[in-house]
């Protein structure tokens, strides 16, 4: 997994094993491999899901539309226009005409079919063709659920295609919990939502009369770490996402706490305690209410993040006299630099995949989203602007979502993502403004 | 000609409006430690009741800048400081909450650090000139509550600053 990212210009998105048509005539298996070089989307045909049912037409058209949208969106995938395609699917079960797939130059077509059963259950049924090879790729697969859960079972398909041609984990299938901004620079007002990682569905999990920050999920996805503002001091909360209920996590009193993040067993959390001016990192057990000191110094050490495995943790310290990147065991001791480019380094963020960390760089008075590997080497810059910060990584490691901020009296802040090549940066459409994003795990 | 005139009204206006917002916020509400307006403006002078959390806020002067990303208390700030300490010692019924804030030209966790410091610089300075430590507490803002909005050094050094907001009695007892 580590091996494609041996070179740092190698990133870009590519299609293997040919992405003309020739080639893939002469058998070559449909796929993209995200970590070599690619230049050109892959040509997929999704014609609008069949509607077995009386009524589920509409629900076919918005399911297909979103199945679409989601593989478009990662900049990997073209979708051919339904007014080229020369077939109609009408029937789920019928052969698909390969020919006629070929001839609009679809290298992958996804077939579908959605249905209500007797207890109005939606079923959605699908199937992935490699055009070329005039076959299926996997097994055709159906979904049940709820009608209210139809865009979830549209990102359970459209995952299915996406892992199937490149190989990596899905991503789809997953929520963001964010602060969404509205109102003038000076008199900013912030409230927790929480959203379809596409922007859809967004609902508020706070009001706005306290400023709340960077919302971070727990490894289930079912708990929130967050921090508000609502006792005057900046405060660290704990909330059940379904139920939006909320308490305050253990405090010391007469200090500040923030900067939260879930360890890997959804029971330890890491934070910022500042007190006396000092800020340092603490790890409390949610369980037994049991808080340990990780840092002593009389530096700024903050944004702290768990590995993976919860071994280790990346936070960033000020102790060289700027803001850089270390790594330390979870219980605490020497940590080790791993940041030495030019600029400042903050809030870094473990890849869920291990490998690599994500972070803001400050420099030359221009903000950058980058990546570099755990031992520090192999940085590269993703993005660049005038206020770029705070990255969460996407559950397969292969997007990153960040707040980005405009310039001037009337700038305000927006949710981006870009993949880890770089490619693919877009705004997250969203009602107002955003901030401060954090990935769910995928669902379940 | 009318339509010139329209237009020149209205900008007047509009620069009256932005001057007063302006204004409500440098003297008025910060970060929510706001009821400033509410207080003082009695008839002893310009700035009211010397014992006035108005008078503190607008004669003594409830704020001291920074520099970028530093917490050290320049020259000035230690002036400014020396009579806010003055003030609290005279007008011992008071407390005191100091608001660190910071510019937003930095990440937001370290801004909240860096506020942090940069109160508890002025409540360190307080306390040396003899205010009780238990009159003080500090927060930080981080970059939160910006009060000049462009993005620029002439708005940055405003927001770079430490506030000292009187609070009465409220945290006596």
């Amino acid at each position: 997994m580590m091996k494609p990212f041996a070179h740092a210009l190698a990133l870009a998105l590519a299609l293997v094993a040919g992405t003309a048509a020739p080639v893939f005539a002469q058998g070559g298996p449909l796929r993209i491999d995200i970590t070599q070089g690619v230049i050109e989307p892959m040509p997929i045909a999704v014609p609008q899901f069949v509607a077995e049912t009386a009524g589920a037409q509409d629900m076919a058209a918005q399911l297909t539309r979103v199945i679409a949208a989601d593989l478009v969106g990662t900049g990997l995938f073209r979708e051919i226009p339904r007014e080229a395609h020369i077939s109609t699917i009408s029937n789920f079960s019928a052969p698909v005409q390969y020919a006629d797939w070929k001839a609009v130059n679809a290298q992958a077509l996804v077939t579908g079919a959605v249905s209500t059963d007797a207890s109005g259950r939606l079923i959605v049924k699908f199937r992935l063709h490699d055009v070329f090879s005039n076959g299926e790729m996997g097994e055709g697969l159906q979904f049940a659920g709820t009608t209210d859960g139809w865009r979830r079972m549209a990102h359970k398909v459209a995952d299915q295609v996406y892992s199937r041609i490149t190989g990596e984990g899905p991503y789809f299938d997953s929520r963001v919990v964010f602060v969404s901004e509205q109102g003038p620079k000076a008199q900013r007002q912030k409230r927790l939502a929480i959203m379809d990682y596409d922007g859809a569905n967004v609902n508020y999990l706070t009001d706005s009369s306290s400023i709340v920050l960077a919302p971070r999920f727990s490894p289930t996805g079912d708990r929130v770490l967050y921090t508000s503002y609502e006792s005057g001091f900046p405060r660290i909360y704990v909330m059940d996402v379904g139920s939006a209920t909320r308490r305050p996590l253990a405090d010391q009193p007469g200090t500040m706490s923030f900067a939260p993040r879930f360890g890997p067993d959804g029971n330890t959390v890491v934070y910022s305690v500042t007190e006396g001016g000092n800020t340092d990192l603490y790890s409390l057990n949610l369980a037994s209410g049991q808080r340990n000191r990780l840092t002593s110094a009389p530096s700024i050490e903050t944004a702290p993040s768990f590995s993976p495995d919860g071994s280790k943790i990346v936070f960033e310290s000020d102790r060289s006299g700027s803001q850089q990147l270390y790594i330390m065991s979870a219980s605490g001791g020497e940590p080790t630099r791993i940041s030495f480019g030019d600029g400042r380094y903050g809030t870094p963020v473990w890849s869920p995949r291990g490998d690599m960390i994500a972070f803001t760089k400050q420099n030359k008075g221009r903000f950058h989203i980058g990546v570099m590997r755990v031992d520090g080497s192999e940085e590269r810059l993703l993005t660049a602007s005038f206020l770029d910060e705070g990255p969460t990584w996407s559950p397969n490691g292969r997007v990153i979502m960040f707040t980005r901020e405009t310039q001037g009296e009337n700038g305000a802040a927006a949710l981006y993502s870009v993949d880890i090549s770089g490619r693919n940066l877009k705004r997250v459409s969203i009602p107002a403004g955003g901030s401060d994003p954090a990935w769910s795990p995928l669902q379940r | 000609m009318k339509t010139l005139g329209t237009i020149a009204v209205l900008v007047a206006a509009l620069g009256l409006s932005a001057c007063s917002k302006t204004g409500a916020d440098r003297f008025g509400a910060d970060g929510g430690a706001g009821a400033g307006a509410g207080y003082g403006a009695g008839a002893n002078g310009a700035y009211g009741d010397p014992s006035s959390p108005a008078y503190f806020q607008q004669a003594v002067g409830d704020r001291v800048l920074f520099l970028v990303d530093q917490s050290s208390l320049t020259a000035t700030a230690q002036e400014t400081l020396y009579k806010q300490a003055q003030w609290l010692l005279t007008n011992s019924d008071y407390k005191a909450v100091i608001e660190g804030h910071a510019d937003e030209q930095g990440t937001r966790e370290y801004n909240i650090a860096l506020g942090a410091r940069r109160a508890t610089a002025v409540r360190d300075f307080l306390i040396s000139q003899g205010v009780p430590a238990t009159r003080l507490e500090t927060v930080s803002y981080g970059k939160e509550r910006p009060i000049a909005v462009c993005s620029s050094e002439d708005c940055y050094s405003q927001n770079r600053r430490a506030v000292t907001v009187i609070s009465g009695s409220a945290f006596s007892s």
